[in-house]
């Protein structure tokens, strides 16, 4: 069960870092490692523990290209990811607000 | 208790959320202070070509004939001084957003800033060629309209980028440039408004904005 059944939160977005690379989704088309790595001040391997836990839960796709000969990893956000994280802020708001 | 602790995290992730997706989409370290100094470097510009116009029609009527070596002259002087003008506002405006950027603790060069360079060039190159398309036949007198009118689509362009008060920066600018069609012969003056005055004005409004501590 991933979601709270008493405030509706999503236990995959408690972490901080899921938290943010979904945000970053939710706003940009597609992101390469790089550039999340930065926006968010996390080491690689950290990051990379998170996004293999966002695609499991099938919130996030990889596609893994090239640019040249270097390999450009990049990442989109699905439609279950987008909803789920969607219901995630409107809980969030609602805790705020102190409906349940 | 624990009901308490709950809402301000909640309070906490949202606010997360909202600052790395504003962070992540839009170049947001574009300083105020970078719109004074182009405006500034447009206002000197535009004072230095009076001068060279007051010049040039001035050796005109003293000798009483037109001579088109002064022309070519007076056109290679305004091409370099356009290139000088140009290229000073873009070191100081690049120098004083590159101070915010570095302040903020955010990086000048990533996929935002790449996002709005590419957004802003396009009008701006396609503007460029469509000017020298028109000085190669020597129409001078829709250069300052087109200069103002494809410089503010490409802000209304880049306004999905940066910071959102560009846009109307970008409509002053279309305004002025649809303006100036209409009035032949005050280019230069309608310029130093469009490139000097707006940006000083735009650049003070988002210094008390977004900066001033």
């Amino acid at each position: 069960m991933l979601k709270n059944p008493i405030t509706g939160l999503n236990k995959v977005f408690e972490s901080r870092i899921r938290l943010g690379v979904m945000s970053v989704l939710m706003v940009n088309e597609e992101i390469n490692f790089n550039d999340l790595k930065q926006m968010l001040q996390v080491t690689d391997g950290n990051l990379a523990t998170h996004l293999v836990n966002l695609e499991e839960n099938g919130f996030i796709k990889v596609h893994k290209g090239f640019i040249g000969k270097k390999t450009n990893t990049t990442y989109v956000i699905t439609k279950a990811g987008e909803k789920a994280f969607a219901e995630h802020i409107t809980a969030l708001e609602n805790m705020i607000k102190g409906v349940k | 208790m624990e009901d308490k602790n709950q809402t301000s995290s909640s309070l906490q992730d949202i606010k997360d959320i909202r600052r790395i997706m504003e962070r992540s989409s839009r170049f947001i370290s574009l300083s105020g202070l970078s719109g004074v100094a182009a405006g500034i470097c447009a206002l000197i510009g535009v004072f230095i070509a009076d001068n060279m116009l007051d010049n040039y029609f001035g050796s005109y009527n003293s000798r009483g004939f037109f001579s088109g070596d002064d022309f070519s002259k007076l056109k290679i002087r305004f091409a370099l001084l356009a290139v000088v003008v140009f290229g000073v506002a873009f070191i100081s405006s690049f120098y004083l957003t590159w101070r915010k950027a570095k302040k903020q603790g955010l990086p000048i060069w990533d996929h935002t800033t790449k996002r709005l360079a590419w957004n802003m060039l396009v009008p701006l190159i396609a503007g460029a060629i469509f000017i020298m398309g028109m000085l190669r036949y020597d129409v001078w007198l829709f250069v300052a309209p087109a200069c103002l009118i494809f410089y503010g689509l490409a802000l209304v362009n880049a306004s999905k980028y940066t910071l959102a008060d560009i846009r109307y920066l970008g409509y002053c600018e279309i305004v002025l440039g649809l303006i100036s069609m209409f009035l032949p012969g005050y280019g230069l003056w309608i310029w130093a408004i469009g490139f000097g005055l707006l940006h000083i004005i735009y650049g003070i409004v988002m210094w008390q904005k977004y900066e001033r501590v």
